[in-house]
């Protein structure tokens, strides 16, 4: 566990170096998401990252693509691809797009970055796993300011009617969206009892505790009958403490000296 | 007149595929009665996935299923299979290089009675504007289905538009499809006929009109609208120096657009577009609809009178 605490830790100043780097790009969702990222890739997934394109490995779509920093983190830090690409994040002829591009980058399952449709490629690959008849898990990471898209109803109902219980997804709910919080945007609660409603099972947790993380991942992977949501309440810009709650810093990059600041934070 | 819908060549088509290969799969939004996957279903139901009334997910869906070594065939109306799905279809299709086929029917205004919301007038102007999608619109119902087979044998998205109503026989079951070259029905000298779609009939029908004027025209079906065969295009345009374009779509992004692009930077020449002129359809029955928007071979005869004279 302090293991997968250290993991994280590392992912998140990756966030911010690459992002500080780039002078463009989304820590605030990054940072929120961070703590599930690590504990997917680090302990969680079945992957290998010698063989990115493994056929039983277990798949991740990260609908929402603009977090792409916290998934280019981990997968540096598993070795699909040198560390020192993070240097080259979202730079003209460099693999490192703003958003996921599976052309480009090894490791990346799915193209994201359109909100609402990586869910959909996930319920496919879930469908394509029972047609096949293999044992692997999927895993999505939806934002909450992105279930507003109506597309994701739309893959939640068509998950639950072909019982896809291969497919886990995680909200990452942190409540704050581009312009403001999601409750003055548009409202997207109660989530717990829309899933429900639509015939998912959902599991309710503290986004940044790494041992209920855990938990409710190996439940929801081994949960069967139907597809399983884990609503993780999260901060934005979790771990940095002029980041934290607010959409400010959802599309800006830290400055050099915030960088600092933010890293001296970290530890 | 001995003829057949296009759909019924993707229905059967399809079907041939999906014996030959078992990766395929046909994913639908409640029209499969309409679409003509019925067959395929009954073959094959654990391969066929009803996707509900959901074109959007539908489309992503067939995505993910394309990443797993699955080779979906996504079907419904053209309507729903192009401008409502747009930014699936860019995003989740096309950018990544997914190996999805889109089958979409009911092209076009000879869809008839449903009126303009069921027309699809600019489909083919969105896909071809989309990079990597290959845009297919087979003439009859054996190019149709031979289309339907070898776009299941090619690796990446490629969009199939099909007809509702019936359609004449140009070719037979003897008809072998050639992947992304033009294909001349009709040799003539004086002016030469790119038509594409339910069109192709027509411009053959238009043709026989005109050889009675004294006037020879050389005929070309066009079945991919991209990538254009610009050598095959150049070629055929050369040979008699006038063209005219005949599509059942707007004037605006289709066969024509694609031909003028091509020869204006090739081969400049004289050129008329037969097309829906940049309006939406109605209802009606599809021959009086072909009537009203102009697409009948009477209205390709018009346009090689006003092209020859600016020859």
């Amino acid at each position: 566990m302090e293991e997968l605490k250290n993991q994280a830790r590392e992912i998140r100043k990756d966030i911010l170096k690459m992002t500080s780097r780039a002078g463009s790009g989304h820590p605030g969702g990054s940072l929120s998401a961070a703590d599930i990222i690590t504990a997917l890739y680090f302990h969680i997934m079945n992957i290998d990252p010698e063989n990115p394109k493994w056929e039983d490995r277990d798949r991740f779509v990260l609908s929402k693509g603009h977090a792409a920093p916290v998934l280019y983190a981990a997968l540096a830090e598993q070795g699909y691809f040198p560390k020192e690409d993070l240097e080259h994040l979202r730079q003209i002829d460099h693999h490192l797009q703003g958003h996921p591009d599976m052309k480009g980058t090894p490791g990346v399952d799915m193209t994201t970055g359109s909100l609402g449709q990586g869910i959909s490629a996930a319920v496919g690959m879930a469908l394509a796993g029972k047609l096949d008849k293999k044992d692997y898990t999927v895993y999505t990471l939806l934002g909450d300011g992105e279930i507003q898209e109506g597309q994701v109803w739309e893959a939640i109902m068509s998950a639950a009617h072909y019982k896809l219980d291969n497919l886990v997804a995680i909200l990452d709910y942190n409540r704050i969206q581009l312009v403001g919080p999601t409750s003055e945007i548009m409202e997207v609660s109660p989530t717990a009892e829309k899933f429900k409603a639509f015939g998912w099972h959902v599991i309710e947790i503290d986004g940044h505790d790494m041992e209920a993380i855990v938990n409710a991942l190996k439940e929801a992977r081994d949960y069967t009958g139907k597809p399983v949501m884990i609503i993780a309440r999260t901060i934005k810009g979790k771990g940095v403490s002029f980041m934290e709650d607010t959409a400010a810093w959802h599309g800006k990059a830290p400055s050099g000296e915030e960088l600092e600041k933010a890293l001296a934070e970290l530890g | 007149m001995a003829g057949k819908a296009t759909r019924d060549g993707f229905g059967d088509g399809i079907v041939e595929a999906g014996r030959k290969n078992s990766n395929i799969v046909v994913l639908d939004a409640d029209v499969g009665s309409s679409t003509r996957v019925k067959k395929f279903m009954e073959e094959f139901p654990e391969r066929f996935l009803e996707m509900g009334i959901a074109e959007a997910n539908m489309i992503g869906v067939a995505a993910g299923l394309a990443t797993c070594g699955k080779i979906p065939f996504a079907s419904t109306f053209a309507v729903f299979a192009s401008a409502r799905v747009a930014d699936q279809l860019r995003n989740s299709i096309a950018y990544p290089k997914l190996n999805v086929k889109i089958a979409a029917t009911h092209a076009g205004i000879t869809v008839g009675p449903d009126g303009a919301t069921h027309q699809a007038v600019e489909d083919i102007a969105i896909l071809r504007s989309i990079p990597n999608f290959t845009v297919i619109v087979p003439c009859d119902y054996y190019e149709a289905k031979e289309a339907v087979k070898a776009a299941a044998e090619y690796d990446g998205p490629v969009y199939l538009r099909f007809t509702r109503g019936a359609v004449p026989f140009v070719f037979d079951e003897n008809y072998k499809f050639e992947w992304g070259k033009v294909v001349p029905l009709r040799d003539g000298q004086d002016v030469t006929i790119f038509a594409t779609g339910v069109m192709v009939d027509q411009a053959l029908k238009a043709a026989q009109i005109l050889e009675k004027e004294g006037i020879s025209a050389h005929v070309v079906n066009v079945h991919t609208i991209k990538p254009l065969d610009v050598e095959g295009v150049v070629e055929a345009a050369q040979k008699t120096g006038a063209v005219v374009t005949a599509e059942e779509h707007n004037i605006y992004g289709g066969l024509g657009s694609a031909i003028a692009e091509v020869l204006v930077e090739n081969a400049p020449m004289p050129m008329q577009r037969v097309g829906i002129k940049d309006t939406f359809g109605e209802s009606g029955k599809p021959d009086e609809l072909m009537k009203k928007y102009g697409l009948l071979d009477v209205n390709i005869v018009d346009a090689v009178h006003t092209v020859l004279k600016r020859k």
